[in-house]
């Protein structure tokens, strides 16, 4: 199950001071754990003692059949919900309960699966928005543009220039208002935003979904070169199987709101339980013939 | 992009005007302004002072109601409160007459903040109904708290005084609040080249992604609440200062309308919309006065005939706006400027 998807990055591996140079976040990767989460809507189960780990550094994928409850452990992890049960630690410290803004400033960032970008903004307004909780402009200074606040747009705007829009190629649409753009160039936008925050750990929810190969390439690329140049942890729900296998260094795979394997890439690919949970139960061998009956037939 | 206008730094392409026609014009209007009273007997200049403090107010609910989407018909009760307290504060303590104007535009943000509480959890519609009630509470306050308000008899204001002048002349005054409402206009320009600025659209238009980005609701829907009635207040002391008495019936509910009118007209969410709308709903009305006076030269009994018409015609022009416009005045003068990026090259 390979689809062409290129795993080099387009640049070389950047070393530590290229990337302290390009203004990545001090400090090492971040790790995410998540501990026996169960969440439920009334009698709704969603997450059932969901436990994993996300190393510091890797791309991690959630996968699943259609309602086995991913977007709900994204919910979780990045605040909009609050298990009932279990802990999500974030570098050891727990912050099941944490306000999405607070966990905006220590280094959570994430997308939507449906595009959730500012429409009315143009592109670079909407990336500099990502900055918003770093910066330190009061009200009174924002009325004088003058001083701090002045200075701290000019280096937002030579931050945001020259660390992501040249990283991601978005230079030809920096003015243009985002709901004139493309699905595949809204979603490198939003992944854009999310790299202004320069996050340690940044939490894609279906990054290529929708998209035609080529864009989906490109966003591969882009995935493996935020990893491999600014080492930020990456967590991704997708459905794409060719580029999960093919990015990822860990995939989790839930089910009915529970974890039923993961491990490496291949690993999974192998394992019984969730080749039942895509394709339904009963022998490989046996599915994989009837699946060929009926394309034969079809 | 408009050729012609390369930048060199970063500062240039995030400058307020960013070419030399809009520099040009810009210089212009300042001018005209500096100039205008030479030129205008002193009907216009009451026309003219008074058309300023509506934009003082409008630019404030455009910055909640254009710009956060926090619709707000409470917009004259504000006022009211900047008014009533510069009123109090001329009456009773004789501090400075610029002193008394941030004052009046502090309370009214002070209660701007309670009457923005709503919000955190309505929006819409029934954020609009919040706010009516809120300005209905505080007519009543304004009628009942006689020991300060003095009921429905209301205040006498002095005039105010700068420099040891009085300023009692629409000229003097014309002088005092055009620069005002310059430097309000101008403070809510570069608020939105800001990150406040661009927290109030964020959450005008996506709130749950703007919360990701680590933008506080509460926080940022408060400071809009606040921000909208300081300039509110302001130009209610203005007005105070200007009508020279303040009673409860001096800012009606139907004044509320009148600016979510100007912005709807001018053009939501662009400094500009404020500022045109507040000035077309204030003349337009005026010209159309003017107009069927004109017209009496032709047919002597145009005044009886024609004077309930413009009301009508009034109206009327505003659902043509938004029929023809619905992103308002300042769009047609954003297309008019398209047209001249290339003019006369464009076929």
């Amino acid at each position: 199950m390979s689809a062409p998807v290129s795993l080099k990055p387009h640049r070389g591996a950047a070393t530590q001071a290229e990337a302290a140079r390009k203004g990545a976040p001090s400090g090492a990767a971040a790790s995410l754990e998540v501990e026996g989460v169960s969440l439920s809507f009334g009698g709704v189960k969603a997450l059932r003692d969901v436990s994993f780990s996300v190393a510091p550094g890797s791309i991690t994928a959630l996968i699943g059949p259609n309602g086995a409850g991913k977007t709900s452990m994204f919910n979780c992890i990045s605040g909009f919900y609050k298990p009932q049960q279990g802990t999500i630690r974030y570098n050891g410290e727990d912050i099941t309960r944490m306000h999405p803004p607070h966990r905006a400033r220590i280094g959570f960032a994430r997308t939507f699966q449906n595009i959730a970008l500012f429409r009315g903004m143009t592109v670079l307004d909407n990336i500099k928005l990502g900055r918003h909780a770093h910066l330190k402009t009061n009200i009174l200074d924002a009325f004088a543009y003058w001083g701090r606040a002045a200075r701290e747009e000019m280096e937002l705007r030579r931050d945001v220039e020259e660390r992501i829009i040249d990283f991601l190629e978005i230079n030809h649409i920096r003015n243009m208002p985002v709901a004139a753009l493309s699905y595949g160039l809204q979603k490198r936008v939003e992944l854009a935003r999310a790299l202004a925050m320069h996050p340690r750990i940044l939490l894609l929810d279906e990054p290529v979904a929708g998209m035609n190969r080529e864009e989906t390439e490109d966003m591969a690329r882009f995935i493996l070169d935020v990893k491999e140049e600014w080492g930020t942890t990456i967590l991704m729900v997708e459905h794409d199987m060719g580029m999960v296998m093919d990015i990822s260094d860990h995939v989790v795979v839930l089910n009915f709101g529970e974890v039923i394997a993961s491990g490496l890439p291949h690993e999974v690919q192998g394992n019984a339980q969730v080749a039942e949970a895509y394709l339904g139960a009963g022998e490989p061998a046996a599915i994989k013939e009837k699946i060929h009956k009926r394309a034969s037939v079809a | 992009m408009l050729i012609g206008t390369a930048k060199h730094s970063y500062r240039a392409d995030e400058a307020l005007l960013t070419t030399s026609p809009q520099r040009l014009w810009m210089a212009i209007l300042l001018i005209a302004l500096a100039l205008a009273p030479l030129a205008l007997d002193n009907y216009w200049l009451y026309l003219a002072c008074l058309v300023s403090i509506n934009v003082a107010s409008a630019t404030g609910l455009n910055i909640l109601t254009g710009f956060t989407g926090l619709v707000s018909i409470g917009q004259a009760a504000f006022m009211a409160v900047g008014a009533y307290t510069v009123a109090v504060l001329e009456a009773r303590t004789g501090l400075p007459f610029l002193v008394n104007l941030v004052v009046g535009g502090a309370v009214a943000a002070c209660v701007g903040l309670v009457v923005g509480l709503p919000s955190l959890r309505v929006k819409g519609l029934y954020l609009a109904i919040a706010t009516i009630a809120a300005s209905f509470i505080l007519h009543f306050v304004f009628v009942n708290w006689q020991s300060v308000t003095n009921g429905n008899s209301g205040i006498n204001v002095t005039p105010a005084s700068l420099f040891g002048v009085e300023l009692t002349d629409y000229v003097h005054l014309y002088y005092v609040f055009v620069p005002i409402t310059a430097l309000m206009v101008l403070g809510a320009a570069n608020l939105f080249r800001t990150r406040i600025g661009r927290a109030f659209i964020a959450i005008r238009d996506r709130d749950i992604s703007a919360e990701v980005l680590g933008i506080s609701l509460l926080r940022y829907k408060l400071l809009s609440f606040a921000v909208s009635s300081f300039y509110a207040g302001v130009a209610g002391g203005m007005w105070a200062y200007f009508f020279r008495v303040v009673t409860p019936e001096s800012f009606p509910f139907i004044y509320s309308i009148f600016f979510l009118a100007a912005i709807i007209v001018g053009g939501m969410g662009t400094i500009l919309g404020g500022v045109v709308g507040a000035v077309f709903m204030t003349l337009v009305p005026e010209l159309l006065r003017f107009a069927v006076e004109w017209l009496t030269t032709i047919f002597p009994n145009a005044v009886t005939a024609l004077s309930p018409i413009r009301t009508i015609v009034f109206g009327a022009l505003i659902i043509g706006f938004l029929i023809a416009e619905p992103k308002g005045l300042a769009e047609i003068i954003q297309r008019i400027r398209r047209f001249f990026h290339l003019w006369p090259f464009r076929k």
